[in-house]
């Protein structure tokens, strides 16, 4: 059985004027299906407006359709009695840390998810030390989430999720405020999330580089699956990426003008490490 | 003369429950000309957002001076208008601050603010949506209706729009995808090209390997390096010991060179990476590269 499985999803916003008469609507997602299986790793690409956003947000209840069902892991979020078991399944890390932190102190904003579940007071203990360790954040645990940047409370409202260890875990533009390392560790923790622990990961983001190491990548276009499948497949496709409004990474984009420029390359590099390799051979081809 | 200049700036937060102040800046200098482009870049928690606070007189220094064209701007030189008038700041995800009802109105606060009629202030609205890209069509409308990335440059309209010489950004880019990151960029640039003094910080060095002609790399409330991005870039094991990194191409140059193909190392853009290896291969590159 699939952790998610969407059927027929569409969510519109109803855009007013001063007076409250509907101007236009909005679609942000228009008649969308699909599965999504335990344990995978699924990112969710597409531009500012795709409705990425807004399909993260009917997959943990946040938002229940208004047309179509959207079911979690056996569980109709239409019915109202299923919103907090399916919370309690799928934490949610959203883009600006500073929606997300409540408490004055870090390790108390950490333990406020599982103590509203009923975890015992020594196992919040617990699971508050081991998230922090996890986000490398243990020596602010008696900071004031306000005295830290936006990348540490970041780390600290993921650390908040950890502690509720949630069987599906949806980061919606998690790095938007990370710097270079942070953005790759914060990576990594996901991965090794998804691959030791079993969670189900669903990463929204825009940008490419983060979604290679995914299972599976979808790709997003005015409320609609554009495109979807593995990795190599998806990114293949260069002009199609570019059609629906992303960028490929840097490396990509030299392999591509090397390549035009008569330089002899393979099609679909994504990756710096593997261009380097290529250019490496092509120039002792090319008799140096 | 210069536009802006930290003088051994020192700035300590309060420490709470009994605990020692946290030092987020320590004995900070360095000047800013007019029309330079300046990328600040340093991990989380370096102290940047820190810095940039104290550009416009938010956060006053604990000791050292923040020098506003050669007044200081704590000592009452400068009134809080003034200030504004000179110093345009655009926080971190500055849509958060839309209030007004229709787009048109937030942007005008801005200039009313700063005394100018209304009817003055509804041209340097217009003129400064204008100049982010927002259609006329919006101006009526409600900024929340707006997608998020509109919604950022109706905000960054409102600080253009009092007509700031210099302008202060904290992570402009922060959560837009590539491309409207990339013209946000691009826009940043042309303000330059115009006069306008930028100082911007980021945690994309791609983007401001590109833009900047200057970088001041900040740890633990210290400059440690203000220099050519070039220069700053080539020095690609120090940013890494300080949670940094260098644009994906100077890693690519710097493997090719050290694997004995002779690549101009200072390569920092796509662009320039493609003609530094077609070059090398003895190819003829399609277009000039040059950097400005």
């Amino acid at each position: 059985m699939s952790f998610f499985d969407i059927s027929h999803l569409s969510c519109r916003f109803d855009v007013k004027d001063e007076n409250g008469d509907v101007l236009m609507t909005n679609t942000a997602v228009d008649d969308l299906s699909t599965r999504i299986e335990k344990g995978t790793f699924t990112a969710i690409l597409g531009t500012n407006g795709s409705g990425k956003s807004t399909l993260a947000r009917h997959l943990n209840a946040l938002l229940v359709p208004d047309e179509g069902t959207v079911i979690v892991d056996g569980m109709n979020t239409a019915d109202a009695d299923n919103l907090l078991p399916v919370r309690e399944k799928v934490g949610m890390v959203f883009q600006n840390p500073d929606n997300q932190i409540i408490a004055s102190v870090v390790e108390e904003d950490v333990g406020f998810g599982p103590e509203n579940i009923s975890v015992p007071t020594d196992e919040i203990w617990k699971r508050v030390a081991d998230s922090l360790q996890r986000v490398g954040m243990t020596s602010f645990r008696r900071y004031s989430p306000n005295k830290l940047s936006g990348g540490q409370k970041q780390r600290v409202a993921i650390a908040g999720i950890l502690a509720m260890k949630p069987q599906c875990m949806i980061l919606d533009e998690p790095t938007a405020m990370l710097d270079p390392q942070g953005r790759r560790s914060l990576i990594d923790t996901v991965v090794e999330l998804n691959h030791r622990e079993k969670v189900t990961i669903v990463l929204i983001t825009h940008f490419i580089d983060e979604a290679v190491r995914a299972d599976r990548i979808i790709v997003m276009h005015n409320g609609t699956i554009r495109m979807d499948g593995a990795p190599r497949t998806v990114l293949q496709d260069e002009q199609k990426l570019a059609q629906l409004g992303l960028e490929l990474p840097q490396a990509a984009k030299l392999g591509a003008m090397l390549r035009e420029g008569g330089i002899d390359l393979p099609a679909g590099i994504l990756d710096g490490r593997e261009l380097t390799d290529e250019i490496i051979k092509a120039w002792k081809r090319a008799g140096h | 003369m210069s536009v802006l200049r930290f003088e051994d700036v020192s700035f300590e937060y309060a420490g709470s429950n009994g605990e020692l102040p946290v030092k987020a800046l320590d004995h900070v200098m360095f000047s800013v000309e007019k029309g330079e482009f300046i990328g600040l870049i340093g991990h989380t928690g370096s102290g940047k957002s820190t810095m940039i606070q104290h550009m416009n007189g938010l956060l006053r220094p604990t000791s050292g001076r923040v020098l506003l064209m050669d007044k200081d701007l704590a000592d009452g030189s400068w009134t809080r208008q003034q200030i504004c008038a000179h110093i345009g700041l655009v926080f971190q995800y500055p849509e958060y601050q839309l209030f007004a009802p229709t787009v048109l109105e937030d942007v005008m606060f801005g200039p009313g603010n700063l005394g100018m009629s209304e009817e003055e202030a509804r041209r340097h609205a217009e003129q400064a949506l204008e100049r982010v890209g927002i259609q006329e069509d919006k101006y009526e409308r409600s900024p929340f209706d707006l997608s998020g990335g509109e919604k950022r440059r109706v905000a960054l309209a409102g600080v253009l729009a009092m007509e700031p010489e210099i302008l202060v950004l904290d992570e402009p880019g922060a959560g837009l995808d590539p491309a409207a990151r990339r013209s946000l960029m691009e826009l940043f640039m042309q303000l330059s090209h115009e006069g306008i003094t930028v100082l911007c910080s980021t945690h994309s060095m791609e983007n401001i390997a590109e833009a900047a002609s200057r970088i001041l790399v900040v740890d633990k409330g210290r400059i440690v390096m203000d220099d050519t991005p070039a220069a700053v870039f080539s020095r690609i094991g120090e940013l890494e010991a300080l949670g940094l990194a260098a644009p994906e191409m100077t890693y690519i140059m710097r493997d090719l060179r050290a694997a004995g193909i002779p690549v101009d190392l200072t390569a920092l853009t796509v662009e320039e990476a493609a003609q530094a290896v077609l070059k090398a291969f003895g190819k003829q590159a399609g277009q000039d590269g040059e950097r400005r």
